[in-house]
């Protein structure tokens, strides 16, 4: 049927030309009977070829209707208009290209954008009901902890309420993967045995975890990625049953993911894991009876039951919490509040702003480009007056003129749609390797039908939106007017001139918003750029390593810090042996300042919940800050100088009492109007000792470039082990082999132990700022493309002014006018419209800008600097722009110009 | 030139149907039938005769053919289908019926009011 339908169309479409030339005959054919007839009554044959026209009546008149009763239906007529329209732009080839080229730039950046924003924050998450998946997180709302994790119990509680048909913890971990020519450090993620039924993950080799399965201690089984299997094993196909040594256990592999298998998380650390490991998260290595108030678990992840809603859950859940509070109410003296966000919220929920922001730059650049398309279209309807007059006098109607008007911008539109969405074709994989790699994107970012469809409705909507000024004044023309102005083309243009002025305005107004809101961006990524750090990254790397931890804690070799403490002196001494190296000191993954790529499992070992000797002053403050763990020398090497008291010495030792290093803002917020030094706190943990400040050091950035004053807690490595090791090294360093020199000397020590992670701490320092750093690159770049726009829109419309005001320059002139006077009337005009754009783009401004003062730092959204320069800036611009047309305005030879009409 | 009408709207269409309906005709056929069965009295433009004809082809209430005028001109034929045939015979019937009550009302006198 429908097919039936389009070879009729395309049948029209190829007769059209022979039903053409049928018209014409059948049309010469009367009248060359009726020239016969009028000859046999006695006229000449020249007399009544001539009568028989002049009967005939407007020949090219009924052709057109004749072509309208043939083709009937608006599909005919759309292909008549559009066979017109490519008749035309072909005419005007340059135009046509200016024209496609503005809206090709604004379709392909929008598409681009929006492929993006689409993938991330559109799409579900890539599995099956991804409606159904949550994240449970509890808030502790007494001390305003949020996130605070789960204990087992806690877990226990949900897995058997009832309200959940798979609830799982998703720990982010390392792993050192031993037994092929050089260890390895894997990513791994400890799961529940029900995470793949949970996730409803499917192999593709052998099988997941029996979800059943609920024995303490691990499972020994695991999963891995396809790319750990083609990397370490070769894609072996009967890699099924084989064994594999972590953290010198043995496991057995049951399984393979397929390749496009991310797990959700929420870096690319995350999201890459290479092993899945099973545990029930009791019993060996962690503790046979875990306590209700050891909250070690991360965030968990759970399937709501087939049929449920998070609201619904939501409500079963909160009855949960407060009988289980009541329970166990000496667990809870904090509160205990337990969230359920959809899971994909925790995904993507940080870069929704930053990624709509840009949606929302790219969409005003986009729109500027049509504001200056309807200008050139005006402009041009300004030549094309007489055309349209001669052809509403031949016999076109009005509507029908509108709509090939509007055809011929929807043409030109999807010209340009077409180009935009190739060249994102063509640049996908350059393109792809800007988004930064902090952006969560479990789905593949891609040109799909959705980013097709968007692309199409974009090109159709900015098609009507450029379209529709110039078809509006085409249709409104003073026939007898036009034709009476002989030669000359431009009459009725004060409404024309009037509609482009207003058109210049609006787009001067989108550009100085834009330009402002990135002023603002790149003041605050300037400010965090000139930060004082309060610590020294010059000559400074990180390499990491990582001590096993088997699950059987007696084959620990490194279980206790005295039995650590030989390893990590003689690394040291090894590592300053080295080339250029001048210190070298070592801590746990939460002392590399800045570093983000292990948040999940900072957040985890460095969370520290504490308790204090006596009465604290301040019972509010949160009990629970970040911690690192250090060896003495570390806060020499990073520079971060000693404010009171003494930092950690060599007599400080497993044996001896623990002591403790804190910054100026822990030592403020919990002992504001007292000394810190002799203060004593403890773990929340069990069992735990008596920890002694013996330092106060000043305040660094080593949390957050936007905060200086985040209280920080230092531990001696030495009497708190740590698993996960950060060397520190100072000097004049060989970045290039120092991975290698390091690897050597930890692997001369003990051969089992993976080296990776070589970075330099400016690195580390830029690559906080990485996603900051791309919105602003993205907003300055559209912003410059947006002034870039709105400079060529000012200069169009003076330019057009000018050559109408020719003549009348001329006459100014002749009677004596100065020409800096003209210079003065030209620039005049332009400015005006250019401080209305202003005035109503800074408005609009002050709005925007408070919408995105989240992703400011330290510049508030009304900053009167970025305010002011920027509009100068936006001034300047507008001025040259109207400067050249004035100049030429200036230069008119009267003479010329008064001869020339 | 007095005695010649206007053509009142949509009146053309019954008149080509009437006119294709006495025998197949070319468009200037047409023409001279319709001026001949009026006795010359009602004013056609003659290039308006062909939208006209292209619509009720449309309508498919009259088919063409191309075939050879009496002097041997290739010309384009109309003539009738059935669906044609009874559109005329129901224009026919409402035109009567519209004339007739028209006149019955122009000939009212003013006593009858």
């Amino acid at each position: 049927m429908i097919l039936a339908y389009f070879r009729s169309l395309a049948a029209r479409f190829l007769d059209r030309s022979q039903t053409e030339t049928e018209l014409e005959e059948e049309l010469r054919a009367h009248i060359r009977l009726r020239t016969d007839d009028l000859e046999r009554s006695g006229l000449s044959r020249p007399d009544a070829e001539r009568r028989a026209r002049i009967e005939f009546g407007g020949h090219e008149r009924f052709k057109e209707e004749c072509r309208a009763a043939i083709a009937g239906n608006f599909i005919d007529i759309l292909i008549q208009d559009v066979r017109f329209s490519v008749r035309m732009l072909r005419k005007s080839r340059g135009f046509t290209v200016i024209v496609v080229l503005t809206i090709a730039l604004g379709i392909g950046a929008t598409t681009a954008i929006f492929s993006v924003v689409d993938a991330t924050l559109l799409q579900p998450l890539p599995y099956p009901q991804s409606q159904q998946l949550v994240s449970i997180q509890a808030d502790l709302p007494a001390i305003g902890a949020h996130d605070v994790g789960m204990s087992q119990p806690e877990l226990q509680d949900f897995q058997q309420s009832g309200i959940f048909e798979y609830v799982s913890p998703a720990w982010f971990d390392e792993n050192n993967l031993t037994g092929s020519a050089q260890p390895a450090r894997v990513r791994i993620v400890s799961v529940a045995p029900s995470y793949f039924a949970l996730l409803r993950a499917q192999p593709e080799l052998g099988r997941t975890f029996d979800p059943q399965h609920n024995l303490p201690g691990y499972l020994p089984e695991v999963v891995i990625s396809d790319a750990l299997w083609k990397r370490s094993f070769g894609g072996d196909p009967n890699i099924l049953d084989k064994s594999i040594r972590m953290d010198t256990d043995l496991y057995r592999i049951i399984g393979v993911m397929p390749p496009g298998f991310d797990s959700p998380g929420r870096n690319s650390e995350e999201r890459n894991i290479e092993v899945w490991a099973a545990t029930s998260f009791y019993g060996p290595p962690l503790p046979d009876h875990p306590v209700r108030n050891r909250r070690n678990l991360p965030t968990l992840i759970a399937r709501l039951k087939p049929g449920s809603t998070i609201a619904s859950a939501q409500n079963q859940l909160d009855g949960l919490v407060a009988s289980v509070q009541n329970q166990f109410a000496g667990d809870y003296p904090n509160g205990w509040r337990v969230r359920l966000l959809p899971l994909k919220e925790t995904v993507v929920g940080d870069v929704r702003q930053p990624l709509l922001l840009l949606l929302a730059a790219v969409a005003v650049v986009l729109l500027i480009g049509c504001v200056n398309v309807a200008n050139l279209l005006l402009a041009r309807a300004s030549a094309r007056t007489r055309e349209m007059a001669i052809r509403r006098a031949l016999g076109a109607g009005q509507n029908r003129l509108t709509r090939q008007l509007l055809t011929e911008s929807l043409l030109l539109s999807l010209l340009g749609g077409i180009a935009g969405i190739g060249t994102l074709f063509l640049a996908q994989e350059s393109l792809l390797r800007l988004v930064p790699e902090t952006l969560p994107r479990l789905n593949q970012i891609s040109i799909s039908w959705s980013v097709l469809i968007f692309a199409l409705l974009t090109s159709m909507l900015s098609g009507i939106i450029f379209g529709l000024a110039p078809a509006l004044h085409a249709s409104r023309l003073d026939l007898i007017h036009v034709l009476n102005q002989e030669g000359r083309a431009s009459t009725g243009s004060g409404e024309r001139v009037q509609t482009r002025r207003v058109l210049v305005v609006t787009e001067l107004a989108l550009s100085l918003v834009l330009m402002i809101s990135a002023g603002l961006l790149l003041h605050s990524f300037w400010d965090l750029l000139n930060v004082q750090l309060g610590f020294n990254p010059q000559s400074v790397m990180s390499v990491r390593t990582r001590m096993p931890y088997p699950n059987d804690v007696k084959i620990d070799k490194y279980a206790t810090a005295a039995q650590e403490a030989p390893f990590i002196r003689e690394l040291l001494r090894r590592c300053r042996s080295l080339s250029g190296v001048e210190e070298a000191a070592l801590g746990d993954p939460a002392s590399i300042p800045l570093d983000q790529s292990q948040r999940e499992l900072n957040g985890l070992e460095g969370k520290f919940f504490l308790t204090f000797d006596g009465q604290r002053a301040q019972p509010e403050a949160p009990s629970m800050v970040e911690r690192s763990r250090v060896t003495p020398e570390y806060f020499h090497l990073v520079g971060i100088p000693l404010r009171r008291g003494r930092l950690f010495n060599e007599f400080d030792e497993d044996t001896s009492p623990q002591v403790a290093v804190v910054n100026e803002a822990f030592a403020r917020v919990y002992w504001p109007n007292e000394d810190a030094i002799g203060k004593r706190f403890k773990s929340t943990r069990p069992n735990s000792p008596w920890v002694t400040v013996v330092g106060v050091i000043a305040n660094a950035r080593t949390q957050s470039l936007a905060q200086s004053d985040v209280p920080q807690l230092y531990l001696n490595v030495y009497q708190n082990p740590a698993k996960h090791l950060a060397i520190f090294l100072r000097g004049h360093l060989d970045i290039a082999s120092i991975a290698d020199q390091v690897r050597e000397q930890v692997q001369t020590l003990d051969p089992t132990l993976p080296v990776f992670g070589a970075q330099t701490l400016r690195a580390t320092v830029s690559e906080f700022l990485l996603q900051r750093r791309f919105s602003m690159e993205m907003v300055g770049a559209f912003a410059l493309t947006a002034l870039l726009l709105a400079a060529l829109g000012i200069y169009g419309v003076i330019s057009y002014l000018v050559s109408e005001r020719t003549h009348e320059i001329g006459i100014r002139l002749a009677l004596g006018a100065q020409r800096s006077n003209i210079l003065r009337i030209i620039l005049h005009q332009g400015l005006t419209l250019a401080f209305a754009g202003a005035l109503v783009g800074l408005v609009c401004a002050l709005i925007v800008s408070h919408l995105m003062a989240s992703l400011l730092y330290g510049v508030r959204p009304t900053d009167p600097l970025t305010f002011a320069s920027v509009a100068l800036l936006f001034l300047a611009v507008a001025l040259f722009a109207c400067y050249l047309p004035a100049r030429r305005a200036m230069r008119v030879d009267p003479m010329i110009a008064l001869r020339y009409e | 030139m007095s005695n010649e009408a206007e053509l009142l709207p949509g009146t053309l269409d019954l008149l080509i149907l009437k006119a294709v309906s006495l025998g197949p005709l070319h468009g200037y056929g047409v023409l001279l039938r319709i001026e001949q069965i009026s006795g010359r009295a009602l004013l056609i433009e003659q290039g308006a005769l062909y939208p006209a004809l292209f619509r009720l082809v449309r309508q498919g209430l009259l088919k063409a053919n191309w075939g050879k005028s009496d002097n041997n001109r290739r010309a384009k034929f109309y003539e009738l289908t059935s669906k044609g045939r009874r559109r005329l015979r129901e224009e026919t019937e409402g035109w009567n019926r519209l004339v007739a009550a028209i006149a019955s009302a122009l000939a009212a006198r003013p006593q009858e009011a």
